[in-house]
């Protein structure tokens, strides 16, 4: 992964208190319907998983289609009552695996 | 990738013939394989993706719940669909235990004009679906 993505995440967050995630992840999102020039099909390469979890916990995972567009975006909520490590995880078709870490405070 | 080769090959893309598309009875399998069978109601879940869609390459979706929901319902899945794309499967998401707000916002393709649907499951089996009509004007280049 060479571009890291456009990432969301409070590092203080006060415990109960729902708090917003998002995360831009730079993707072709390459559908696998197109072809090339000369008519050979462009492999399908998407990212398929993501994955968003504190301390081993799951908060928010997707399975994603072709039909989300490239570069995906996902928004989705979070509560703590603990401070821990949000740990955002995904993989593409490629089988490149991605992950982001964020220290969250709870306070 | 020269600006060219590119354009040559955007333009082969589009002039394909027309993949195959989904077909709404495909999308009501599917939801039926979420409901394990049954239909799933309309209410307490929805979605808000745009009526009229100039380009389709990227439209905001967003699927939250309605004020019809019980105050104890937990949501654990989402399920978009989408009965125009070439398939008909959008995603799933699943909210787990850390979950804070049940919502959760995208950006998605559509093919054509189309319905798009959003099943929500809840922890105690049932499940609540919502559509919405969209007016493509111009399609994502999906074929």
């Amino acid at each position: 992964m060479a571009v890291r993505p456009l990432l969301s995440v409070p590092r203080e967050v006060k415990a109960g208190v729902p708090f917003e995630v998002r995360i831009l992840i730079q993707h072709p999102m390459e559908t696998g319907f197109r072809r090339d020039a000369v008519g050979g099909v462009i492999a399908r390469d998407i990212i398929h998983t993501f994955e968003c979890s504190v301390d081993g916990e799951e908060v928010f995972a997707a399975r994603l289609e072709p039909a989300v567009a490239a570069n995906p975006f996902l928004a989705f909520s979070a509560r703590l009552e603990r401070s821990g490590t949000m740990v955002l995880r995904w993989v593409d078709d490629r089988g490149v695996e991605a992950e982001e870490r964020v220290a969250i405070r709870v306070v | 990738m020269r600006r060219r080769s590119f354009v040559v090959m955007a333009g082969a893309a589009a002039m394909l013939p027309g993949a195959a598309r989904a077909k709404p009875e495909e999308v009501e399998a599917l939801v039926r394989a979420v409901t394990g069978g049954a239909p799933a109601r309309r209410g307490r879940v929805r979605l808000e993706v745009p009526e009229l869609v100039e380009n389709g390459n990227a439209v905001g979706l967003t699927v939250s719940l309605g004020e019809d929901v019980p105050e104890d319902a937990v949501l654990t899945d989402i399920h978009v669909f989408a009965d125009g794309n070439p398939r008909p499967g959008v995603a799933h998401f699943r909210f787990g235990r850390l979950a804070g707000v049940p919502k959760v916002a995208t950006r998605v393709r559509l093919a054509t004009s189309q319905t798009v649907t959003a099943v929500a499951v809840f922890a105690d089996g049932s499940c609540w679906q919502d559509q919405v009509g969209v007016l493509v004007t111009w399609s994502a280049c999906l074929d």
